[in-house]
């Protein structure tokens, strides 16, 4: 199906599970509400028309301070008979938690892990939620903007009584 | 008496686990009761990394994710900047952006056909098959430079033109690789300890293999048809013909003569690419993305201005975000870009084929023994560059 | 001239040194400790092209009691460093370190939270190879010099 059809399709059977529905740069996005979530997936996974039978991505993005809610979840969906893809966006805040989508499709396992490891967000429901990537016992959550990336200024010749050795940052007053 | 269940751990460091994956195996005797990848033991923080870097400075750090296929990566990465900055690439730098992506499929299948044969026991594979691949590393060197980590694609196009006699080294491969694969598929195909070795192992069925979003040759060799140069071309693939080689059953021989039938085809398509060229440019005539050539940079104030801004600051694209999946050797790989109109990105997620590829060993492992875990470890192709990022 | 004229053919000599330390170099067996890409391009240098078999160094064993050189090949994260402490610690001595690439060498590219700047925060080390990754001659020039180091090591280092 094309777009535009898979559009008016959605407005029309679905509309309570969304907050809006458009089309960007040719491809469709839709703005979910969290508690809909995995009915609205149930639906397009099993819809005759529709048929996202393949989860493509999990991910978060951190907007810190320029959104009301600070986490968006973004999730890919395609389907491997049609060949069209939806992109659902969840809009969370750092204590809100997100309906797991492992009953459905269980690469959304390791990716979910993998969100809440880089950003904190919290999967319920899911069965292993721990740690991936980093250390189990790391504090902190690496991806988000006001964690530092941790910069080490490298030490040259010109610039060895200017920064703090120990830690290879620059001292005070020096840039 | 009672089973007593071992647990095992196949270390981080293993010759025969393609880099840094821990797998903690639960045994009775000698067969696996379940299997769980452990990772993270190169995990480099590479999305948070390109934060820090403009557009093209980013491009030098997605080589090092997959780096058995290095092009492919920077592809990706370049066709989602494209995307959301709405930028046509001539013809031209499309074909040749084909050319390469397929000589860098032929590249990662062959590392993986040495080192997959190898830890099966089959050594001499190691050596043929890196033999191939230094013809193609030199084609690398030749175009930009480095041997691996070419960083070659740009924002519109290609960082410079293909330099002359190009012709002639992709057609010297051309003329020489179908005998060598001949010479590979006559010494494993019908090798009876081949065989022993991997039919019937690390059998998904279709509809698993689709459930665990498993994606490339491990779902082809299931029987689903769906590559992505076919089903949503990208960079002019749809000028070009090719088949989608198939298995049946979904096991690791069937894996096999995929990956080997795909090495055919890329080649089919590299000569398509190579008698197809047409003229043009190579990389887009957008002032504003790619840098002007220097001759109207010392004549012209405008192009100056744009000169001084492409390097100094850097591309802006618009505010927004866009994601764009290709088809990596190892799979569906997507790259997902978020912009908030400055010259660095906002957030870059890469969607890697390995990952969750690997996610999926317990359900291919089970019941097997550990000898046939190196096998199906072998046969998921994995990249730890590029699961753990 | 002098104590060699009268001493039968067929026999040569020279300091303990120096024959310890030319049995060393010429058999030195790799531990395979391949990373990331560098490991790709260690894997290239013990190919057929850039044979590192003439050395004496074709044999890569797996296991770190077996081993007397550990190349270091790749970017060292910090879920891995104390992996690579344990490692270093199980070689038998004399026991050689090569640092192969920019990361492993001082971080290379990525200078962030994940990747430790520099293998040698954790182990010592004994040459650098710089390189993104080092052509298989830069790694062999790498190799040929730490032999050279080898050769002229003197006894007292070790015990």
């Amino acid at each position: 199906m094309l777009v535009d059809q898979i559009k008016e399709y959605l407005e029309s059977s679905r509309s309570a599970d969304f907050e809006s529905i458009e089309i960007v740069r040719g491809d469709l996005i839709g703005r979910v509400k969290v508690d809909k979530l995995v009915e609205l997936c149930r639906y397009l996974k099993n819809d005759r028309d529709l048929e996202f039978n393949f989860l493509s991505m999990i991910t978060a993005v951190d907007y810190l301070r320029t959104r009301a809610k600070r986490f968006e979840v973004v999730y890919s969906l395609f389907s491997i008979i049609h060949h069209h893809r939806i992109t659902l966006k969840l809009a969370v805040n750092e204590t809100e938690q997100v309906p797991s989508l492992t009953p459905l499709w269980d690469s959304a396992n390791c990716q979910e892990r993998e969100v809440f490891d880089m950003f904190g967000v919290v999967f319920s429901g899911h069965p292993n939620l721990k740690r991936i990537l980093m250390d189990d016992d790391w504090v902190g959550y690496p991806q988000r903007k006001d964690f530092p990336l941790t910069y080490e200024t490298p030490e040259f010749s010109h610039n060895r009584d200017k920064i703090d050795l120990a830690n290879r940052t620059p001292r005070e007053g020096e840039n | 008496m009672s089973a007593k269940v071992m647990t095992l751990n196949v270390g981080p460091q293993h010759p025969a686990t393609h880099g840094v994956l821990r797998v903690q195996i639960d045994l009775d005797g000698e067969t696996i009761l379940r299997a769980e990848p452990i990772i993270g033991y190169l995990h480099t923080g590479i999305e948070k990394n390109m934060e820090a870097k403009t557009y093209t400075q980013a491009i030098t750090m997605t080589d090092r994710m997959d780096y058995l296929a290095p092009m492919s990566n920077n592809l990706v990465y370049v066709l989602a900047v494209e995307k959301l900055m709405g930028v046509e690439v001539p013809l031209k730098a499309q074909y040749i952006r084909v050319l390469l992506t397929e000589l860098t499929r032929i590249n990662s299948h062959l590392v993986w056909l040495g080192t997959h044969a190898t830890d099966i026991g089959a050594m001499t594979m190691l050596l043929y098959c890196f033999r191939e691949r230094e013809k193609i590393l030199q084609i690398y060197e030749f175009v930009s430079g480095v041997r691996m980590m070419s960083s070659y694609f740009r924002i519109g196009g290609l960082a410079m033109d293909v330099p002359g006699g190009f012709d002639k080294r992709v057609k010297e491969i051309l003329d020489t690789f179908p005998s060598r694969f001949d010479e590979y598929e006559g010494l494993l195909t019908e090798n009876k300890i081949w065989k022993n070795r991997t039919i019937g192992i690390g059998k998904i069925s279709a509809v698993e293999a689709i459930k665990s979003g498993l994606s490339g040759p491990l779902l082809r060799a299931s029987g689903v048809n769906w590559d992505i140069r076919k089903s949503n071309p990208y960079s002019s693939y749809d000028k070009f013909e090719f088949d989608v080689p198939l298995g049946q059953n979904g096991d690791t021989y069937d894996r096999y003569k995929c990956r080997v039938a795909e090495l055919r085809q890329s080649l089919r398509i590299v000569g398509q690419a190579l008698e197809g060229m047409p003229e043009g440019n190579y990389i887009t005539t957008d002032r504003k993305i790619a840098p002007p050539p220097k001759e109207e940079v010392l004549k012209n104030m405008e192009q100056l201005i744009h000169h001084f801004k492409y390097w100094s600051e850097g591309i802006k694209p618009p505010v927004g975000d866009a994601y764009v999946s290709i088809e990596s050797p190892k799979g569906e790989i997507g790259c997902y870009v978020v912009s908030d109109g400055s010259p660095k990105p906002y957030r870059v997620h890469f969607r890697p084929p390995s990952f969750i590829n690997i996610s999926a060993l317990d359900k291919l492992v089970k019941g097997h023994m550990i000898s046939d875990l190196i096998a199906i470890i072998g046969t998921t192709d994995i990249v730890l560059g590029e699961i753990d990022r | 001239m002098g104590i060699e004229e009268y001493v039968p053919d067929g026999i040569m000599l020279t300091t303990l040194e120096k024959a310890v330390g030319w049995a060393r170099s010429s058999s030195m067996w790799p531990l395979g400790f391949g990373l990331a890409c560098c490991a790709i391009e260690m894997m290239s240098t013990f190919a057929s092209r850039y044979d590192l078999a003439r050395f004496g160094m074709e044999v890569m064993r797996a296991s770190p009691r077996q081993a007397d050189l550990m190349i270091v090949a790749g970017r060292l994260s910090v879920k891995m460093a104390p992996i690579i402490k344990q490692l270093h610690e199980q070689m038998p001595n004399p026991k050689y370190v090569i640092s192969m690439g920019a990361c492993a060498s001082c971080g290379g590219i990525f200078n962030n939270y994940a990747i430790v700047q520099g293998v040698d925060r954790v182990i010592p080390v004994d040459i650098y190879v710089p390189g993104c990754p080092p052509r298989p001659e830069q790694l062999i020039d790498g190799i040929l010099k730490l032999h050279a180091k080898v050769k002229q090591e003197k006894l007292k280092k070790n015990n």
